[in-house]
């Protein structure tokens, strides 16, 4: 679906990203973990094809990234960002209806509304079609942006990808948990699934690989059984970690 | 659950939209009526029919409407022709602006091309009359919306090239790059007027002013052209702006192409707003307040803010005209100042009420 080759991201002189390889498959949950600043968010930009390698690739189907056009790419993979503000007031419904503009001009655009409707119902927000944008929580926010990239994906011509960061930051536990199994459940439909998470044991839920990346570097990849384990974890994070009751902890002293 | 009509409930927007252009158009056609019959020198309906048969070769001009035609055929006519087409292009082109830099305060002045045409005008009314001799026919007629026109798209290539690093266009490097070319282009304007004498001193100030008085039908082909065509090119700009209400980031993951859409729009806009000027002087208030009229009635979809910022920035222009030619009749008060009069208290309202909690 989507494959990085020895890719490497600069910014200026600092590199963000380092000889990454990994491999995004259709049906599969991917979850990218590491420390603050490891280069997690910037992977996720270079694998939407948001920012070009310096060095290395990025292909998507099998063609490079940066050949596809940005509507043709649009119909495949959505992207949902940390944070989202609008710039002008709209109901969520609207923003949901924003998925469907790679659609204009193609014979799919007539299930628009159908597809809104579905992604409105799929991430829960239903309820919340009608309401100002503004006037929602961070985590209602989430959601509305979570049925927007489902609503982009409706009726995709092939495999699709579905890249978030970091989604379940403003959620409670019982949305955050509700989140997971979405996505879990979209993997099992066919989708190839890429999330930034910070809380290992999310992670361990909901991946099928894990991708650990520490210092620019991917370290780790793998099943969450092979790499979340304490003495890597420990070595990544640079604290000791201990597994209590198969939950995954730093061991703070006392 | 029924969830379609869930859907329909939680977005009136379409059917609301869908009144938006009748209503616009019709608007737009009252306010080029009124401005056509009214003013200080009273037309009248049948002299308005007499004189459009007339210029449609379908009937002879009776002898006591011949004055109606010349008021109508000669002043008003291009002049409401003027007013309609330079108001869209400042409606048009401050919907987009909005847009692009994501912010409720932009309006075409912070892209340079206003300072630019001013700049260029008061050098055209400064050094044009030594240059050419004073409105030395053709040439002196032209010069100045030509001097102007150059001045406004030329600042905002140089501002654009400003804010372009690398092939990308960085809408903060943009506005600071905004700021920095209107205080220079307003420092060299002070510099012009300095060195100026008081009739120039005098033209000057009214240019800055605006006024629609110096309509005529030679610049109405123009200004359709150089006006007319960007803003339409503008509304069809709808859904990429639609996209960037998310964000540039957004924006590209839906498919947009960022990057060439935000050249395409300043160039657009700043083409439309110079041609503009450049016949009128500086108007200002359409461009910024007219784009949030629309929002406030018919939400934030371009697909309708772009075309009913267009029709509304026109009626309103022509409204404004109207009001500036007889409010002070036989005197005319300066049109630019009708605009920032009926638009400051509108604005200061807007930003009270988002102050207040309406910012989404």
């Amino acid at each position: 679906m989507i494959a990085a080759e020895g890719l490497t991201i600069r910014a200026g002189r600092r590199r963000l990203l380092c000889g990454v390889t990994l491999q995004l498959l259709p049906g599969e949950v991917l979850a990218v973990v590491g420390p603050n600043g490891a280069g997690k968010s910037t992977l996720l930009r270079a694998l939407s094809g948001e920012l070009r390698p310096d060095a290395g690739a990025v292909m998507f189907e099998g063609q490079d990234l940066a050949s596809w056009s940005p509507a043709a790419l649009a119909r495949r993979r959505a992207v949902v960002s940390q944070h989202v503000a609008l710039a002008f007031p709209m109901v969520a419904a609207e923003v949901v209806a924003l998925g469907r503009l790679p659609w204009h001009g193609t014979p799919a655009a007539a299930q628009d509304e159908a597809a809104v409707a579905e992604a409105l119902s799929a991430a829960g927000v239903l309820r919340l079609a009608g309401q100002p944008h503004g006037t929602l929580s961070g985590g209602e926010r989430q959601r509305v942006q979570v049925a927007r990239a489902l609503a982009q994906l409706h009726g995709a011509p092939g495999p699709a990808a579905l890249l978030l960061d970091e989604p379940t930051a403003s959620l409670d536990v019982k949305h955050g948990a509700a989140l997971l199994a979405l996505l879990r459940r979209l993997a099992r439909q066919g989708l190839a699934v890429l999330v930034v998470l910070h809380d290992l044991n999310e992670a361990a839920f909901v991946a099928d690989r894990v991708a650990v990346l520490a210092d620019s570097r991917l370290v780790m990849f793998g099943t969450p059984q092979e790499v979340l384990r304490p003495a890597l974890l420990g070595d990544v994070y640079g604290i000791p970690f201990r597994a209590t009751g198969g939950v995954l902890a730093p061991a703070f002293a006392g | 659950m029924d969830v379609s009509a869930s859907v329909a409930l939680a977005t009136p927007r379409p059917r609301r939209g869908v009144a938006l252009l009748p209503l616009g158009l019709a608007l737009l056609a009252a306010a080029m009526l009124a401005g056509v019959l009214l003013g200080p020198a009273r037309v009248t309906a049948s002299g308005l029919f007499a004189a459009l048969l007339d210029a449609l070769g379908l009937a002879e001009l009776p002898v006591e409407h011949a004055r109606d035609a010349a008021v109508l055929g000669v002043v008003r006519a291009p002049r409401v022709l003027l007013g309609a087409l330079i108001g869209s292009g400042l409606g048009a082109a401050g919907a987009a602006m909005q847009g692009l830099f994501r912010n409720p305060l932009a309006d075409p002045g912070l892209i340079g091309v206003s300072a630019g045409a001013a700049l260029a005008a008061v050098a055209a009314i400064v050094f044009g009359g030594s240059l050419f001799g004073a409105t030395a026919g053709l040439v002196g007629l032209w010069m100045l919306p030509l001097a102007a026109f150059a001045g406004g798209l030329g600042a905002t290539l140089l501002m654009a090239r400003l804010g372009t690093v690398g092939g990308v266009t960085s809408v903060a490097t943009l506005l600071l790059a905004g700021v920095a070319v209107n205080a220079l282009a307003g420092a060299l304007t002070g510099l012009l007027i300095f060195m100026a004498d008081d009739r120039q001193v005098r033209d000057i100030t009214f240019w800055t002013l605006g006024s629609l008085a110096g309509a005529r039908w030679a610049q109405v082909p123009v200004v359709l052209l150089l006006v007319g065509i960007p803003s339409l090119m503008l509304c069809a700009l709808a859904r990429p702006f639609n996209a960037l209400l998310l964000g540039e980031a957004e924006a590209f993951h839906l498919g947009t192409r960022v990057e060439s859409v935000k050249r395409f729009a300043i160039v657009l806009a700043a083409i439309a707003v110079a041609a503009g000027v450049a016949f009128t002087g500086l108007i200002g208030f359409v461009g910024l307040v007219v784009p949030h009229l629309v929002r406030l009635g018919f939400g934030s979809d371009h697909r309708l803010v772009l075309p009913g910022a267009a029709l509304l920035g026109g009626a309103l222009l022509v409204l404004a005209d109207l009001l500036a030619r007889s409010l002070a009749a036989p005197a005319e008060l300066p049109v630019g100042v009708v605009t920032a009069l009926l638009g400051a208290p509108f604005f200061l309202w807007l930003l009270r009420r988002r102050a207040a909690g309406g910012a989404g």
